[in-house]
Formats: C-alpha cells, structure tokens, sequence
C-alpha cells in the first residue's frame, strides 16, 4: 500500500506544486500521511509524535527544492531527519585492550540469538580475529546444541563445558573465559538465554554475568518484526545493563523495521549490524541509509528527491567548469566554496565528497598540521577585505593592495601572497581538470591527465 | 558542498534524540494505563480523550487503520449525542473488539477418523516448537495419543529440541536426519499414525519468513503430502505469531494462509508487555480466529484464546 503513497501524496498536492516555501498548510496532508506510514512500519506512537512535531518546525518556511512539491520536501526533511537519528553514531564494534574481549548477546526469545551469534563469531574471523563461542543458555530444550551444530559449521570453537559444571550460566561463562585465555582466544562470544525484559530474576541473572565478564560490548538482539513493545523491552535491558548496541535481525524479510527508530530512541544506543537471512554469512553492518528508506517506505519519493539533488550538483557542476574554461574563477567563488565548505562541518570527512572540489582540497589538505577551521577564517578574511573589483580579477593586486588587505583582515602581507598562490594553483589545477573532461567528452579517447602532471612545487 | 543546499543533518539538530527520548520517558512516566486514566479522569468527551484512546490502541499493535476506524465509529456515536458519558466509550470500543474477534471464530474441525493432522506454521522464532510441546502435552491431558513429526530438517538442533519436547509430554517423535526433505518425514510420520491409529500427529515445520517463496512452496509441497496420505489432512494449520510482532502481523498471516492454508492462529509469548494487538486487523481482514495464547515456558502455559479476557488485557497496564 505504500506505493501508493506517493501517487497519494501527487494527488493531495497537485493544486498547490509550485508553490515555493513550505507552509503549515501545504505540509499537513504529508504530514498525516508520513505519520501513517512511520506508525504502520512499528515506529513507536510517541517518536512518530515528537518527530512530526520537530520536523514540522523545522521544514516551515523553507524553501521548496527546483522540482520538488512541497509534500516531498517535507518527505526529504523527513529523510534527513531519520538518517540523522540512525546514523549519527559509528557503529564499531569495542573490544577491550587485553583480550578476551567479551560480547554479551542478550534480547527476548526467537529475536535470533544464537544464529547471530554464529554470525557475528564468523564476521569477526574475517576481520582477523580469533574468536571463542559459549552457550550460557540452560533453559530451552537443545539451545546449547544448536550453537555447537552451527558452530561446527562454521568451524569456529566453541566451548561446552563438562556435564558437572554445565548447568549453570555464570560457571559456565567463567570456564569460557579461561579457556579462551588458554587457547589464546582474543574473543569471547557469550550466546545468553531468551527472556522477558520482565521477568525479574533471568534480568539479575545478566547482570551478575556482566559484573563478571565486563564485557566490551552487549548487544541487544531484536527482532525487525517488533512492534510498539520494542521500546519497553530494550528500554527495560538497557536500563538492567547499558546495552552497548543493537543488532537487528529477519531483516530478510519484508518487515518495514520502525522498531529500529524506537529502540534507538528509547536506548541512545547504535544499530549496528543487521541479520538478512539464515546462512551464517547473512549478516552485514547497519546502513542508516537503507533502514530509512525502508521504514518510510516511499521508494518513489525517496529516489525522485536523490535525482533532484543530483540535477542540482550537476548544474552546480556545470556552472563552475563553464567558469573555469571562460577564466571566472574568481575569489570571490573560491571564498564561496570555502564558505559552504566549512558550514558542513569537519573537512577531513568532507574532501571526498565533493568531486568538483578535487584539487581544491589538495590544496586544503595543505593546510593540514595547523588549525584547520583558523585557517580557512583567515582565507576568508582576507578575500573579504578585497574591493569587488579585486576579487573579480585578482591580477589588479599589486602590492599596495596587498598591504591594505592584510590590515584590513588583521593578517600578514606574507598570508595574502599565500592565499593569492593557492587561488591560482587552485584554478590552474580546476581548468586543467575540467578542461581534460572536455576533451573526454569530445574527443573520446584523450585521457585526464595524471595526476602527476599537477605538481607544482 | 553542494549538499549544503539541502539544510544541513548535522549541525542544527545535536539535540533531537535527546527531545525524542524525552518524550518517550514522559510517556512511560505516564504508562497507567492511558485508558483508564483518560476514561475516570475526564467526563468530557473532547479530542483529547480521542486521542488518547488512538494511543491506548496503537500502542498495543491494533496498528493506525484498525484504530481510526474503531475511533471513528465512536466518535460518530458522539456526534450523535448517543454517548454522554466517557465511561461508555470504553465498553463501545471494547464490545467492538470483541465484535471483530467473535465474528472470525470458528469451530475446531471434527476428524472422525484419526490421525487428525495439526501443522505448525511460522516465521522464525515465533515459538513453534515450544507451542507443540504445549499442544501435545493438551492431547496427551484429554487421554489422546500424540505423535510428534519433527519436519523442520532445516534449523541447527531443531530435531534434538523437539525430542525433548517429546521426553517431557511422553509423545512419540519421528525423525529423519537434519537436511531430508521435510515431506518425506511427514509422509513416513502419517504413515506410521495411520498404521497405529494415533489420534493426533502434530507437524514441526521450520521457521520461514514469509518472503520467501521457494521456502512457502515447501509448506504448499508438504499439505499436498498430507492429504495424500491422509484424506483431509492437514485438518488444522496454525500460524504461530508471536505478540511482540507488530504490523507485519498481518502480512505473515496473509502469505501463510495463501501456501499452507492456515486454519487459526496461536499467539505467544503473551506473558510480556506486548499485547499482541495485531490479531484483531488479522480476525477482521483474514477472518482467522484465534485458538490459542502462549502465556509462558511450561508445558502447562497455553490457554485457549477468550476474546473478552484478551481485549481486557488490551488496555492492561503493564
């Protein structure tokens, strides 16, 4: 039924496309669609409510993107919204300085445990590790033996225990322990039984294996399935023992997975790695940007908003290589492009999104070593203390120019030189690039020159 | 760069988790049960008190349509000056309920000549194995003999924690090796029933996500197995549904009714906090009724589904 939505959303917006900013009442038909859709992918009630409220203040007033409709834009505010809740967190695993490291596998029963545990056991062996599976579940008929089957398997040891010690969880994980610190094991996988968030006495008997493991990590493992109970079980485990993440499994199927928004919200703790089938190699990290589109479900909206914005970085694109090849590079873009860099945050992450922006940022990379984010105030500084006129053609700069502007900007003759010297290495560089595109395209067999070929000192 | 066009993820917003997270303590805080709170508080009907009986019904997984309806025809009654008390509200809603669930129920099929063949159907972990502990356990309390079929030849030790089953109830089990074909086990199970007249043979299939079609055409391949060997058979199907599960509810009973022809459900793992909401759109779009709820891990801890006591519990605090 979601794909109708956006056909839904067409329909209650095709009297008002066009129109250019977002208002109370061009948003309120999406709005109430969005909430229906988060609410039907199991989003807990009150995040569905907190969200539309916080989006709902954010996206008024602003502007409707090129082709947009208001009612996608507020879907796209949405998305950003989402991802920014679900991906705001690396999600690493921990792993202490003196092996063995311990991860502790807690959730409710049939959340899919022990096969994630096996998952995760292979996972890590990829990753270089040597890692030693315990089944502290004494409960469930054959628990144990299931792991020791997948386990075999998946040719990754596992520790059984001997018939005097094996009924009890705590003995059991201990004896792991020292086995995996014999075997020189560097981690120690602790599959726990299945149980009830409420259920007084298996939650106390977690917490006595996390005072005596003092595991790195303790992963709640949750079904994609879950419903609104999602934030009460994993508040009630997190509460019990700080969970320290979130593995979210059957994700396989065609559950939409709100319980990840819930459980997420409710714990403060990351996803990360989802289950997607039952072969032991089923398993891969979180991607915020999949379970965000999963959950709201607008497959269409979603993949319009993405080519709308790629149609504008490629006119963005455009106009600057048009720039380039006319020599209109000028400052006064460079400072824009440094501007609009820095309101995006660390540069170090930035630099390789940006395709346009290659050499520029090898030249920012120069600036590395000292403060960045200094250094870059100081570049705009200086270009704001030139006339219009300079920073349309910078050769007017003599060096009276230079003098001026480096008071007026509180820095040094010595730093305008520097700056003006990157601007034309920049631009050099820009023109050559742009340039070599133009020739691929036209004349389909002249390479982009290496990169080599850019060194200039 | 150009991404910052869009309005920035990260910067503006360092503190909405916070807020989200805020609001759902506040609601826990809160959490006495809503419905009562909202029905001996107030006398007024008003668009606050329906919007708190939206919460009380979505949040025990009714899901948002099943709950706008069941609102909306209250609220039509309202309108109509038909209710002037909050407190009837409450018996509205829950009649209705109650309504739905009664409409879908059906009586357990009558086989005449044994072995009645009961199959057990789910997506994984939804407590298949654990419900057909219980089950036999039942049969085996009525004075029948129970065979167990261990037909999920698929899951690691699936076998093993079915012969314990098996052990505790004094139900027979047969077996075949992990990976052989689950209708060759079921045909030999049905055969070996027939041969002894054993009056129940219940069926231990793996868990399956819906989704997968080739897996849903095994369960289709194994009821055709069945009524060859037993005409009639599989005289019941239940779909095992595990309550914490939220709208997808639906769409496993609507996949599984398809292939294997699911004839009631059972809903487990009642014992928690979740209320399992989800079965009510399934009695009123699938018009499947509910036989059994899973309170708990004992043998003893599966109880015939009571429509009235279930919607009760539906607006339980827990």
């Amino acid at each position: 039924m979601f794909e109708n939505l956006a056909e839904k959303l067409q329909r209650v917006f095709k009297n008002l496309r066009g129109e250019g900013k977002l208002t109370a009442e061009n948003m309120e038909a999406a709005l109430k669609e969005i909430r229906v859709a988060l609410l039907e992918a199991d989003v807990h009630f009150r995040v569905v409510k907190q969200l539309m409220e916080s989006v709902k203040q954010k996206a008024l007033g602003q502007e409707v993107l090129g082709s947009l409709s208001p009612s996608q834009q507020v879907v796209k505010i949405v998305r950003d919204e989402l991802l920014h809740i679900l991906g705001s967190h690396t999600s690493r695993l921990r792993l202490a300085s003196e092996p063995p490291s311990v991860i502790l596998m807690v959730g409710l029963q049939g959340s899919g445990k022990t096969t994630s545990t096996a998952k995760l056991a292979k996972f890590l062996v990829k990753q270089g590790h040597r890692p030693l599976m315990v089944s502290v579940d004494v409960y469930r008929p054959a628990a144990r033996q299931q792991l020791a089957v997948l386990a075999r398997d998946i040719q990754i040891p596992i520790y059984e225990g001997v018939p005097q010690e094996s009924d009890k969880p705590l003995e059991l994980a201990r004896a792991a322990r020292r086995e995996a610190l014999q075997s020189n094991r560097d981690v120690l996988l602790v599959d726990t039984a299945g149980r009830l968030h409420i259920d007084d006495e298996l939650m106390s008997e977690l917490q006595q294996l996390k005072e005596l493991l003092n595991p790195s990590e303790i992963l709640f493992v949750a079904d994609a399935m879950t419903g609104q109970d999602a934030v009460k079980s994993a508040d009630e485990f997190h509460k019990r023992l700080g969970i320290t993440g979130v593995i979210l499994t059957k994700m396989d199927g065609d559950a939409r997975g709100g319980a990840a928004l819930s459980i997420r919200t409710v714990t403060g703790q990351p996803l990360k790695f989802v289950g997607v089938g039952e072969r032991t190699d089923a398993f891969e990290p979180f991607h915020p940007d999949r379970a965000v589109s999963r959950i709201l479900g607008m497959g269409d909206v979603l993949s319009l908003i993405e080519k709308v914005e790629q149609t504008i970085d490629q006119k963005k694109a455009e106009e600057m290589q048009r720039k380039l090849l006319d020599n209109e590079f000028t400052l006064e873009d460079f400072r824009d492009q440094l501007k609009q860099l820095r309101k995006l945050g660390p540069l170090e992450s930035l630099l390789g999104m940006i395709p346009q922006l290659g050499p520029l940022a090898k030249e920012l990379k120069k600036i590395k070593g000292t403060d960045q984010e200094k250094e870059l105030t100081k570049i705009v500084a200086i270009i704001d203390s030139m006339t219009p006129k300079e920073r349309s053609n910078h050769m007017i700069i003599n060096g009276s120019r230079r003098r001026r502007i480096a008071m007026g900007s509180g820095t040094t003759v010595q730093d305008v030189n520097n700056l003006l010297k990157q601007y034309t290495q920049a631009r050099l560089m820009m023109k050559q690039i742009s340039g070599g595109m133009l020739g691929k395209k036209f004349g389909g067999k002249m390479k982009l020159p290496s990169l080599d070929a850019f060194k200039f000192r | 760069m150009f991404r910052s066009l869009f309005g920035s993820t990260t910067e503006n917003e360092p503190n909405l988790l916070e807020r989200l997270k805020q609001g759902i303590q506040k609601t826990r805080a809160g959490f006495v049960s809503m419905l009562d709170d909202a029905l001996h508080g107030k006398k007024v009907i008003d668009a606050d008190l329906l919007e708190e009986l939206e919460y009380s019904l979505i949040t025990a997984d009714i899901g948002v349509r099943t709950a706008s309806e069941v609102i909306e025809s209250v609220r039509q009654r309202v309108d109509r000056h038909l209710v002037n008390d909050a407190s009837e509200i409450r018996s509205l809603i829950r009649q209705h309920l109650i309504e739905v669930l009664q409409a879908s129920e059906t009586p357990t099929p009558l086989v005449t000549e044994p072995p009645a063949v009961v199959m057990v159907v789910g997506v994984n972990g939804a407590g298949k194995t654990t419900t057909i502990g219980k089950l036999a356990h039942r049969f085996k309390a009525e004075g029948r003999s129970v065979l167990l079929c261990a037909a999920d030849t698929f899951r690691a030790a699936a076998i093993e924690q079915l012969e314990v089953w098996g052990q505790r109830t004094g139900a027979e089990v047969v077996r075949q090796r992990q990976g052989s074909d689950p209708s060759a086990v079921l045909f030999d199970a049905l055969q070996s029933a027939k041969a002894r007249r054993i009056d129940y043979v219940i069926v231990d299939t793996a868990g399956r996500l819906h989704t997968k079609a080739n897996l849903m055409a095994e369960l289709e391949k194994m009821t055709r197995t069945a009524k060859r060997v037993v005409p009639g058979a599989p005289h019941e199907v239940l779909l095992v549904l595990d309550a914490t599960t939220g709208q997808n509810g639906l769409e496993q009973a609507k996949h599984f009714t398809e292939s294997s022809g699911v004839t009631g459900i059972v809903l487990t793992k009642l014992d928690g906090t979740a209320k399992g909401g989800v079965v009510i759109a399934i009695a009123r779009e699938l018009n499947l009724p509910i036989r059994y709820i899973g309170v708990g891990e004992q043998v003893n801890d599966l109880l015939p589904f009571e429509p009235e006591r279930f919607v009760e519990s539906l607006f339980e605090t827990s």
